[in-house]
């Protein structure tokens, strides 16, 4: 089952390379998926991977998907926090795999918010309803 | 929730949230006996005697943000649902939980992506070590998050991309293997 000692060798180096930019860069973004019985119902998993894999795609080092549990705001989820340092929190909510990535695409490349995919547009629309 | 991986994905939530650092899941699918059962073991801090009673009642919850708790109450209801059986015990160090179903009945979700559970478990709690076994009538596969650890090193964390790519070809690869190529059935 275990591969070969060379793939595991390859793996160890790439992973430290990884940790080193880390190491180097600090706390760059962090995407926070909101885990709780909520979430996972409302496919909180697939978004969750979907972050993981796009940025290992995208080879963005600076970037790591933590998990968290309820934030209390159900009917939205999933949910997921973005964070970046000095910058003020972006909490996107309703997300699928799909917006996922123009999140990756415009927020965590471009720089870029998705507004459409925020709280904040989210209850502008449901207050204009 | 339409997958039992989803299922555990939420049990052990209970677990990362009780300090464990191991769970050990275990599936078993018994087509004799008819039975799919579930066990989830932790060694967190453990359920107060006086409160096992109460956790799997959907009005019970030590959280802060909502009033109710639903993570368990689902769980049971389902295994009743299926004709099985719910039991959570509490252990000398940690807590384990037994949900049984019958294989066959109308009623039992399929299990799902079981790699993507494990996957987002792993990357959600790297410091935690998982034991993930999976027995289907006389064939198993193991998988013990220690023995990457063991290879890597442990200055290496398992949610490195890299590491959990990997991991996610060791899944695919076993479970392949266990269910003849056929998945999610």
């Amino acid at each position: 089952m275990i591969k070969s000692i060379q793939e595991l060798e390859e793996i160890r180096k790439k992973a430290l390379e990884e940790l080193e930019f880390r190491k180097q860069h600090g706390e760059g973004i962090r995407i926070v998926v909101g885990m709780a019985t909520c979430g996972i119902a409302a496919g909180a998993r697939p978004v969750m991977l979907k972050f993981v894999e796009e940025i290992q795609k995208r080879n963005l080092k600076n970037v790591t998907v933590v998990q968290t549990g309820c934030i209390g705001l159900c009917k939205y989820e999933p949910i997921v926090e973005v964070y970046e340092p000095n910058k003020e929190k972006v909490t996107y909510v309703k997300m699928t795999p799909e917006k996922v990535l123009k999140v990756v695409a415009e927020h965590l490349v471009n720089g870029k918010p998705v507004y459409e995919y925020t709280i904040g547009y989210e209850e502008n629309k449901e207050a204009n309803n | 929730m339409n997958e039992l991986s989803l299922y555990i994905l939420d049990l052990v939530q209970n677990s990362i949230e009780a300090g464990a650092s191991l769970v050990k899941i275990e599936i078993a699918e018994d087509l004799k006996e008819d039975l799919f059962t579930i066990t989830i073991e932790d060694n967190g801090r453990g359920i107060p005697q006086d409160v096992i009673d109460k956790v799997t009642d959907p009005f019970y919850t030590t959280r802060k943000t909502r009033k109710v708790g639903l993570g368990l109450s689902l769980a049971k209801q389902l295994a009743m649902d299926c004709e099985g059986s719910f039991t959570i015990e509490r252990l000398e160090k940690g807590t384990k939980i037994v949900l049984k179903m019958k294989h066959s009945h109308i009623d039992r979700p399929p299990l799902g992506n079981i790699t993507e559970t494990l996957l987002a478990l792993i990357n959600g709690a790297p410091d935690l070590d998982f034991k993930f076994c999976y027995k289907k009538d006389r064939n198993e596969f193991i998988f013990d998050t220690r023995s990457i650890r063991d290879i890597l090193g442990d200055d290496i964390p398992l949610n490195t991309l890299s590491v959990l790519d990997f991991i996610r070809g060791q899944l695919e690869s076993g479970l392949s293997n266990l269910t003849g190529g056929v998945n999610n059935r």
